[in-house]
């Protein structure tokens, strides 16, 4: 019991390793801040413009991408429950289940995207574009990590490096996970359903 | 910790229906014209679904003051970053 805990820093560097987490997520929240900042201004300055171009998005699809990434939240908080009751098989299949939802949402992504290039919406088209693919383009970024820092676990798991008396690295992964639905939260109504 | 095997993640079920729940409700308010209230009801909602992800999921609930400092702090710095450039760039 206190062998693992000797061995990864105990109960202190869970702690530690939490408030690590924490001040990564608070430069998260300033690079994405960034780009919500320059969303308020120019959607301030141009509210027709947004209007009139956040209908062309697919918000059919940007409900099914919120939907599935909620539910991804729910995996990933099932396999932090499951870690901490030393079930390492279940917070594998729950952290494979997230991997999987991870790769639903950008296959979607990926859709709307073309569907968007086809009908002439670019990057460059104008500033509504401009933030939308900087916004939904930084998000993706981060879900693909996420996907990466998660199968680190499910493989270290695998290794049976993970107990119950050792759960950092699963809960760790997971608030980052729970980071990125977070920013889609705000995301979805900002661009989908208000503009 | 272990108190209740089912009851954590019974907790975690009904935050997952809630959000659920809300994301059915921006969408559907989406639809009615409220003019600038639209984007203010729609952040609310969305506030609220942040609100539930970082307390039950993140498990800010059940965290020490440092924690909870770690976590607001940065929501501040980001609400005066959008509050000053919004003052400077819309009362120039």
């Amino acid at each position: 019991m206190s062998a693992p805990h000797a061995a990864h820093g105990g109960p202190a560097g869970f702690e530690t390793a939490k408030l690590g987490v924490w001040t990564f997520l608070a430069t998260e929240v300033l690079l994405f801040g960034a780009l919500f900042t320059a969303y308020a201004v120019y959607r301030a300055e141009y509210p027709a413009l947004f209007h009139a171009e956040h209908l062309k998005l697919d918000r059919i699809l940007g409900l099914a991408n919120t939907i599935v990434l909620i539910t991804s939240s729910l995996t990933v908080v099932l396999g932090v429950d499951a870690i901490r009751k030393g079930k390492v098989r279940l917070l594998r299949g729950c952290y494979g289940a997230t991997i999987l939802l991870g790769a639903v949402f950008l296959c979607v992504k990926y859709v709307e995207w073309t569907a968007e290039f086809r009908h002439g919406a670019y990057p460059g088209t104008n500033i509504f574009f401009s933030l939308y693919f900087a916004l939904t383009g930084l998000h993706g970024i981060h879900v693909l990590l996420g996907m990466g820092v998660l199968a680190y676990v499910v493989v270290l798991a695998g290794r049976g490096r993970l107990s119950e008396s050792y759960t950092t690295p699963a809960e760790m992964s997971g608030l980052y996970w729970h980071f990125v639905d977070l920013v889609w939260i705000y995301l979805f109504p900002l661009l989908y359903l208000i503009g | 910790m272990r108190t209740g095997d089912t009851g954590a993640r019974r907790r975690y079920i009904g935050v997952y229906a809630a959000l659920l729940a809300l994301t059915v409700v921006t969408v559907l308010v989406s639809y009615v014209n409220l003019g600038i209230m639209n984007a203010v009801v729609a952040l609310l909602i969305a506030s609220v679904k942040a609100s539930l992800v970082a307390l039950f999921f993140m498990h800010l609930k059940g965290e020490s003051r440092l924690v909870w400092g770690f976590a607001l702090v940065p929501i501040l710095f980001l609400v005066l970053i959008i509050l000053g450039t919004l003052s400077d760039t819309l009362l120039r």
